[in-house]
């Protein structure tokens, strides 16, 4: 039996709005495992961010269970990295600071972490940039500054919310790449890596980066289809010409668009 | 050298035009037979301004003093109130119709009551200017404290962290080019102040000089008080300026 990081037991979440109820999620069961890869891909208004903010515990779900490491979630976990769309660097304070936050935040002494804080911007290639300000850096380094700031106090789970969202589609498609070098995908065991949950609205993004798409239908947020992505790892920038990559994309916006046909699923 | 060529072929224009007119000005009142009570040619003014029989030491040091005092005031009280509301919507909810109200009233009307109430003296000129200028630096305050990305309050909430930290780490940083922009008004409006309080009473001060030459027909020192004036309030906007940018580099290009 393989043990779970996250487990999702028929998540339902509605809110109120002016004009009555919402159903934005219903019965989401999921489970990831320790060192996958997950994304979770579907319309605007599907409820994928919102299912990311309840799996961290910043929105409470009104049905079922979430369970990560072990523990039921009932408020906010502490053992997640968060990255969002926009990089939210503070702009009065120099990369090396805005990566220590975490520590201050959680009331670590952000001194002892220097070193790997340091470590972090050699790796995400931001060496020389420690003291910088954030607007002396471009969108895609910010970025990488936001994701050395969730990795700071080595979380076992990075939620990331469609994290290279705003960026243009080159620097889009070499974040993949930096992002899966971050993870660990060539040096690091699958149990030794981070789990990702990974919301994007760009399939290709999606198949490239993940071990599993889960695609999501609209209104309320239900699972449509949960795929294996079975192509070798490490991934590089040839696999997006293959012809597999290329099928399972397919198979994936079919589900989106609800004109799935006889299409194989796992 | 080159900042300098700069900025002469930036404002040249405006030194001509500068020069056009004061020299305009002066040869209407020299040959136009304008009369110096109504309106002191430029050379009387500047003799005005440094010789004449007025001690401008006394008056000018008795409104600046006034003017920084009123632009303190506002500051101190105009942050501490807006921190307040920011902090707590009980509070925020008690001060803000109150506050609404409060300045609604126009000030200057209230300057003859400070009379009554304090008499003469450098304070209740102060505390005119600070009343009229706290308004905009509340206001500032709150919003800079609550202009913060959910995203990041939610960075917060992950790492469990107490509200005053989120405040002094988060919110009130951010809140700073907000607040400085508002003592840019508060720097004018301080100014203001402080003269209508002279207005209505005072024993001293550039205000009290504009009064008391007006009465005496004695317009060219009246001309020169208006200068002096104006150059203590550009100081004080200067300083603020000066200090916004030293203070608050990141936040240039905001206001």
């Amino acid at each position: 039996m393989t043990s779970r990081l996250i487990d999702l037991d028929k998540v339902g979440m509605i809110y109120e709005a002016a004009s009555g109820p919402v159903e934005a999620l219903a019965g989401i069961s999921l489970s990831v495992e320790p060192g996958e890869f997950v994304s979770l891909v579907g319309p605007s208004g599907c409820g994928k961010s919102t299912l990311l903010r309840i799996v961290a515990g910043l929105r409470p779900a009104t049905a079922g269970t979430i369970t990560v490491a072990g523990r039921e979630v009932t408020q906010p976990i502490p053992d997640i990295g968060m990255v969002f769309q926009a990089p939210i660097l503070l702009k009065w304070r120099t990369i090396l600071e805005n990566v220590l936050l975490p520590a201050e935040l959680a009331g670590k002494d952000p001194g002892a972490l220097r070193k790997r804080a340091f470590d972090l911007l050699e790796m995400a290639g931001l060496h020389g940039f420690a003291d910088k300000l954030p607007r002396e850096l471009s969108g895609g380094m910010q970025q990488r500054a936001s994701l050395c700031r969730a990795l700071l106090l080595d979380p076992p789970l990075l939620l990331m919310d469609e994290p290279f969202g705003a960026l243009d589609a080159m620097t889009r498609d070499d974040m993949a790449l930096e992002l899966l070098r971050i993870w660990g995908e060539r040096d690091l065991a699958r149990e030794a890596r981070k789990t990702v949950l990974f919301v994007t609205h760009s399939i290709p993004e999606a198949v490239f980066l993940s071990d599993r798409v889960v695609v999501m239908s609209p209104r309320p947020g239900r699972i449509a289809a949960d795929l294996r992505i079975d192509l070798p790892r490490p991934r590089t920038v040839e696999l997006r010409a293959s012809e597999a990559f290329g099928r399972l994309n397919l198979e994936i916006f079919r589900t989106l668009t609800g004109r799935a046909v006889g299409a194989t699923s796992s | 050298m080159t900042k300098f060529s700069h900025l002469g072929r930036q404002y040249w224009p405006t030194l001509v035009l500068f020069a056009f007119l004061l020299a305009s000005w002066q040869a209407a009142v020299s040959f136009g037979g304008i009369r110096e009570y109504l309106l002191p040619a430029p050379l009387s003014v500047w003799n005005a301004l440094w010789h004449g029989d007025t001690s401008w030491g006394q008056h000018i040091w008795a409104t600046t003093f006034e003017i920084i005092g009123a632009f303190f005031l506002a500051a101190g009280v105009g942050v501490a109130l807006g921190v307040a509301i920011a902090w707590s919507p009980l509070l925020a909810n008690a001060l803000v119709p109150f506050l609404v109200f409060v300045n609604t009233l126009p000030k200057v009307a209230i300057a003859p009551l400070f009379l009554t109430w304090m008499g003469y003296g450098i304070f209740p000129n102060m505390l005119m200017g600070a009343l009229i200028g706290f308004f905009p630096v509340v206001i500032n305050t709150a919003v800079g404290l609550s202009q913060v990305e959910a995203d990041m309050l939610d960075l917060g909430r992950v790492f469990n962290a107490p509200k005053w930290k989120i405040f002094v780490k988060i919110r009130i940083p951010n809140a700073l080019p907000y607040i400085l922009s508002a003592l840019k008004i508060t720097a004018t409006a301080a100014v203001v102040g402080a003269i209508v309080g002279e207005f209505v009473a005072s024993q001293r001060g550039l205000g009290y000089v504009i009064v008391t030459t007006q009465s005496s027909m004695n317009t060219s020192v009246a001309f020169a008080a208006l200068i002096w004036i104006s150059a203590v309030g550009l100081a004080l906007y200067g300083a603020v300026v000066l200090v916004a940018h030293l203070w608050a580099p990141w936040a240039e290009g905001i206001d």
